[in-house]
């Protein structure tokens, strides 16, 4: 078995910025690297990343292992995998983690496939523990958990045969948590070679907007699921949110039925937001949906029926009509605060 | 110059109609305890693939890796116009995780041969982990393109894409043979056409053969067998002694990850407020909210 502690982290950046997921992800790595004694680690792809490598330091990095070529400016599969899974394959890191993005998800499982390791997507926590799985030990490894099967279970996956275990996590489940101190990181260079199977895909135009959303940063989020009925009910919650001074959110059962675009889905496949203030409306509260929220410091649930689930993690419950209690609650606002 | 495309489908469970014993002991699912449906982005990825024969000529196969009952799934995709249809199953594929399965439908891609591209939904519902189309490609030494929302354009062997990426889009070139996975938006998949369902209603496996026609003779199976593979609605089985398959790298042993633990969600009653949903009672609330500072 695989007797190396390293936790490694890919740090994802588009056009030379990190992403935020990957500090999340090293927060975490930190922790998960001292419970196996081990050492954090970061790979970070790209051209002229020097600045970028040393904001790791500031995560706990004690290593970053850099490919900094001008063809790897942006991300590209091929280039970028072969590069990550020669990686792995000479350095046999223990725990390998990548952000659940567009990226990550798109890296991680070819990776994953080239050095036949263990993969587990959209993990919604994270611990190392001591394991009996068919009556053997294993000492530290990876607890990979996360929602499945519509919601109804929770899983703990595990890799007990696996060298190596990896996972990917989506934006905002982990917490961005810096050291005071930046640790005295080194940087060690990975050479590449450009190799002219790198350039079957070729990137010939990207458009990239900045996102206009930033739910994470919202501290009052107003958000609707499949119970608005529909998309004409949904927008009220535009107009609560604009009185209150909030961010509108869905759930992706309304990001399914078109009330709402994917990048303001709170939940296990969107974004975990921790906001002051959480307005489900609408809202059934499935598990997938409650671990992307649950943490919020006040929730008010609205819906119409009293047995949703979502009522067992709010803080404040309103049994009724989503479309008679928001306009009383913009109301009583409005006389309250203005 | 034309195209010759195959598919992978999958037979996932509705999702959202869980309900019963649907978990083993052993952590994996009852799948025959479940209602099931086309996983919605294959269904896209097909109307995808055809769309691309439409336009530029060549073939559609289509091919799921599932228990007997997903040739089910099958007839659906020679209903909506694909040209072959194959099943890949074998007790010994079962209970495999994301690894696993794309080792052998890598296995199964090499056996079928002779492709440009191939098609899948970008994730299936049952697991969202948009893993299998990526591994199968890496397997297969192909080049990806994930998270395809249109095909702008094909000539010789350069194919154009269109991908969605984090508030944005790249355009991509890609060298064929290629592997693409195709979001919900990519296109809207086309009805069952009648004439198609009329003909290929019929279609079966061999096993689907074997069980009507229990009780007669072998030579008469193998008759019957020619019949429709004449007919054109014989659908192929690929077991594991059809493919050159490693079984330690198929099944739940073949499968790095393993279920650890199973909770179900209990949820348990929390100790909110309750608020009713009148105007005092919403007076009420916002002073609340104000105690807390929130607002104010």
């Amino acid at each position: 078995m695989n007797e190396n502690k390293l936790v490694w982290v890919f740090i994802e950046q588009r056009d030379g910025k990190p992403a935020e997921v990957s500090f999340e992800l090293l927060s975490k790595g930190r922790k998960l690297a001292e419970s196996l004694n081990g050492e954090l680690q970061a790979v970070l792809i790209g051209h002229n990343m020097q600045a970028v490598a040393e904001e790791t330091f500031h995560y706990g990095v004690t290593d970053v292992l850099l490919a900094d070529h001008p063809d790897l400016n942006h991300y590209n599969t091929l280039p970028y995998s072969r590069i990550m899974s020669e990686l792995v394959d000479r350095y046999q890191p223990r725990i390998v983690l990548f952000g659940g993005t567009f990226i990550g998800r798109d890296l991680a499982p070819r990776v994953a496939s080239h050095t036949r390791s263990g993969l587990t997507a959209d993990c919604t926590d994270l611990q190392v523990s001591d394991v009996t799985y068919l009556r053997k030990d294993y000492s530290r490894l990876l607890l990979q958990i996360r929602p499945a099967f519509g919601g109804n279970i929770i899983a703990t996956i595990i890799c007990p045969d696996s060298p190596v275990q990896m996972a990917t996590v989506r934006e905002g489940v982990m917490e961005k948590i810096p050291l005071s101190q930046p640790v005295a990181g080194r940087i060690t260079p990975v050479y590449y070679e450009p190799d002219a199977a790198d350039q079957l895909v070729r990137i010939i135009a990207r458009h990239h907007e900045e996102s206009k959303v930033n739910l994470k940063a919202a501290p009052i989020i107003v958000a609707g699921g499949y119970g608005m009925g529909n998309w004409q009910n949904f927008q009220i919650l535009y107009e609560l949110a604009r009185v209150i001074g909030g961010e509108v959110a869905g759930t992706r059962a309304a990001v399914d039925a078109g009330y709402i675009d994917h990048v303001r889905q709170v939940g296990q496949t969107g974004v975990t937001v921790r906001p002051k203030l959480y307005i489900a409306c609408g809202i059934s509260g499935a598990i997938q949906h409650r671990a992307g929220m649950s943490e919020s410091n006040k929730i008010i649930a609205i819906n119409a029926d009293p047995d949703a689930p979502i009522f067992g993690v709010c803080h404040y419950g309103i049994v009724g009509d989503v479309m008679e209690v928001i306009p009383k609650l913009i109301d009583a606002y409005k006389h309250k605060l203005k | 110059m034309s195209y010759h495309s195959i598919v992978m489908v999958k037979q996932v469970p509705d999702t959202a109609n869980i309900s019963g014993q649907v978990m083993k002991p052993d952590g994996t699912v009852n799948r025959s305890k479940l209602p099931t449906i086309f996983n919605p982005e294959d269904k896209v990825a097909l109307e995808l693939a055809l769309q691309f024969r439409d336009r530029f000529g060549g073939t559609v196969r289509v091919m799921t890796m599932g228990p007997l009952k997903a040739s089910d799934l099958l007839r659906e995709c020679l209903y909506m116009g694909a040209d072959e249809a194959f099943l890949i199953s074998d007790r010994k594929f079962a209970g495999a995780d994301t690894l696993a399965t794309s080792y052998v439908l890598a296995q199964a891609l090499r056996q079928l041969g002779n492709y440009d591209i191939i098609f899948a939904g970008r994730q299936a519902i049952d697991g969202d982990t948009a893993q299998v189309g990526p591994q199968t490609a890496e397997k297969l030494s192909l080049p990806q393109i994930t998270y395809t929302e249109a095909i702008l354009n094909a000539e010789g062997s350069t194919i154009t894409v269109k991908r969605k990426v984090d508030n944005g889009f790249e355009v991509l070139e890609g060298t064929l043979p290629l592997l693409l996975t195709v979001v919900k938006d990519a296109a809207t998949p086309r009805p069952f056409r009648a004439k198609r369902v009329m003909a290929y209603k019929n279609a079966h496996t061999l096993l689907e053969l074997e069980k009507m026609t229990e009780g007669n003779s072998l030579l008469y199976m193998d008759q019957l067998k020619e019949e429709y593979v004449s007919k054109g609605l014989f659908i192929p089985t690929l077991t594991a002694d059809d493919l050159d398959v490693d079984l330690n790298r198929c099944g739940l042993g073949g499968s790095p990850t393993k279920v650890h633990k199973i909770e179900s969600v209990v949820l348990g009653g929390s100790a909110h407020e309750t608020i009713p949903p009148t105007k005092d009672g919403m007076y009420a609330l916002i002073d609340k909210l104000m105690e807390d500072h929130i607002f104010g």
